[in-house]
């Protein structure tokens, strides 16, 4: 187990490695510089203003000043927010963010693997063609399609629930932006499970189950769940990143001042050092959740350790 | 056969979109980017022509969707036709040459795979100013994955066929067995993931566009649409609903289309 671990661990770094060095390339490679929007400046200033961001040391400098910074958690000054950093931003942000993507993957792993239990419980009937129906729905319709609808349907017409996030407090804030991110997750994982709780069924094992005189809800419970559940397991990881991206999203419409809308107004404004590290703080999100996954992945099935 | 009635009906509906914008603007008296201010925010009726209604500059919103959906599937195509180069070419080499090559190919594939792409594609349009040609080719360049991988896996396969080996044993040239042998075994399986990756090269290009961070105004797509119609759902609710609703509906064509090409195709997943 730990050889497998560490195997991962040691796996996910040049990964994260490709992420920076793409992430950085990119930014530097851009035509124009970040202070070309403003008024022209008088050349001696634009030439303080490059040597105080160190704009003027030839790349290879300015990676290594760039990468000694992140191993120490420091992601540069915002361009556009003067005076402040980079981290402060991501650390003002974040926690919005989490609240909102943790109780929106809470949300699609309670509804989505009961709605595709029942289904396959029930396949072939009614039941199970309208959980299908609307599951093929709902990975159709986009996040930004879902949002603005559930907005104009529940806080518009009805004056049910709040449209915004400001100037509200208490949970009734979050109930529409955690149900829009959830909602294309409940319905992949919904399909998911019923796939895989299908084939589970059919195993001679919950034959054996079923002629010991256990009742269905047992049988499910105790025996079929779990390995049921792999599938599912292994779609965590793109579940996280499809959750992260939709954030961006949901925050940009419900007005809530997480990453995500942190993310979309660096990058009208072409904040440049904000943008790029919100980029390499998603990856690094990313591929520490899937590296969470896989290791949990290997607890759980003991065969993929020594694959 | 209940996939090929969902094929006919799926490609029947995005033929009628399609064939609708396309022609559509010719037959409206509207122009796309006109303003009218004695017009605004005007709900959808036949008496002026106006069928979707008009937004808040008054300009006519039956043929700005319908162009939006010229703006969509064009970069959807353009897109997936630049997946489908770079996938089909990585895949075939990598499968067909197999070996250590091919270990070290589908390795930087795997890597790749973990990337948070659609967060790259915001990073580009960032540096590059919003150039539109570059979205074709930021969102071509994040759907190759997939395709390489499938063709890899059926190159694979197909290198060990009898048919290859004879060829080989004829004396066929390396070339020519890629080419006239191998390639046309492809065209199914590609033909089949062509149309799951156009959806997705859709779904980027509208999120772009949503965002504000795609096509550029009185330019629009969509997705575009769509964002603006959320900034006006409060007045004037078909702003939002007519474009949300097509988005969803080609999207979902598209899902449909695929899948039901692919059960058709490959029958080792209909069960």
């Amino acid at each position: 187990m730990l050889r497998y671990t560490l195997l991962r661990i040691f796996g996910a770094i040049p990964t994260l490695l490709l992420v920076i060095v793409l992430a950085f390339l990119m930014v530097h490679a851009a035509p124009g510089g970040p202070f070309d929007d403003e008024r022209i400046l008088p050349a001696a200033t634009a030439a303080n203003l490059e040597a105080a961001y160190h704009l003027d040391e030839p790349l290879h400098r300015q990676f290594l000043r760039y990468m000694s910074g992140l191993l120490r958690g420091d992601l540069g000054p915002s361009y556009y927010y003067r005076g402040q950093s980079v981290s402060e931003r991501i650390g003002a942000a974040f926690p919005h963010s989490v609240r909102l993507g943790a109780l929106a993957m809470a949300l699609a792993l309670l509804t989505g693997v009961t709605a595709g239990t029942v289904a396959a419980l029930r396949e072939g009937t009614a039941v199970d063609k309208i959980v299908m129906g609307v599951s093929m729905t709902g990975i159709s319709i986009p996040v930004f399609v879902i949002a603005p609808i559930l907005v104009l349907l529940f806080a518009v017409k009805l004056h049910w629930l709040p449209a915004g996030w400001s100037g509200e407090t208490g949970v009734r804030r979050f109930i529409l932006p955690v149900i829009t991110l959830a909602l294309p997750q409940i319905a992949y994982i919904a399909r998911l499970t019923r796939a895989s709780m299908i084939e589970v069924l059919g195993k001679d094992f919950i034959r054996t189950a079923r002629a010991q005189g256990l009742g269905t809800a047992t049988v499910v419970r105790v025996h079929a769940l779990k390995p049921a559940m792999l599938p599912v397991l292994s779609y965590m990881g793109p579940a996280i990143a499809a959750i992260l991206t939709g954030s961006v999203v949901v925050e940009e419409i419900f007005g809530i001042p997480g990453v995500g809308q942190q993310f979309v107004r660096s990058a009208i404004n072409r904040d440049y050092t904000l943008v790029l590290g919100i980029v390499i703080f998603y990856a690094t999100l990313i591929v520490s959740l899937n590296l969470v996954v896989d290791i949990l992945y290997g607890v759980i099935d003991p065969r993929v350790r020594h694959r | 056969m209940i996939g090929n009635r969902t094929i006919r009906m799926a490609g029947g509906i995005l033929l009628a979109v399609a064939a609708a914008a396309l022609v559509g603007p010719w037959l409206s008296p509207h122009d796309y980017a006109a303003t009218n201010f004695d017009r605004i925010l005007a709900s959808p009726s036949l008496g002026d022509m106006h069928l979707f209604g008009t937004d808040d500059l008054g300009r006519d919103l039956f043929v700005r969707t319908m162009l939006g959906i010229r703006v969509t599937l064009l970069v959807a195509i353009v897109a997936s036709l630049v997946s489908l180069v770079i996938g089909v070419a990585y895949g075939a080499i990598a499968g067909f040459v197999g070996g250590r090559v091919d270990a070290v190919m589908m390795r930087l594939v795997d890597t790749l795979y973990a990337l948070p792409f659609i967060f790259f594609v915001i990073l580009l349009m960032v540096a590059f100013e919003r150039n539109f040609l570059l979205i074709f080719v930021a969102i071509g360049a994040i759907n190759w994955l997939d395709m390489a991988r499938i063709v890899r896996g059926q190159t694979l396969s197909l290198r060990e066929r009898e048919f290859v080996e004879a060829a080989r044993l004829t004396g066929v040239s390396t070339l020519r067995i890629v080419f006239r042998h191998i390639a046309p075994n492809l065209i199914g399986i590609v033909v089949v993931y062509v149309t799951l990756t156009i959806p997705q090269a859709i779904l980027v290009e509208s999120f772009l566009s949503f965002l504000g961070l795609g096509v550029q105004e009185p330019q629009t797509s969509l997705g575009a649409l769509v964002n603006s119609g959320v900034g006006l759902m409060g007045r004037a609710s078909w702003a939002l609903l007519i474009p949300a609703t097509l988005l969803a509906l080609v999207l979902m064509c598209f899902n449909f289309l695929g899948d039901g090409l692919r059960d058709a195709f490959d029958a080792r997943h209909e069960s």
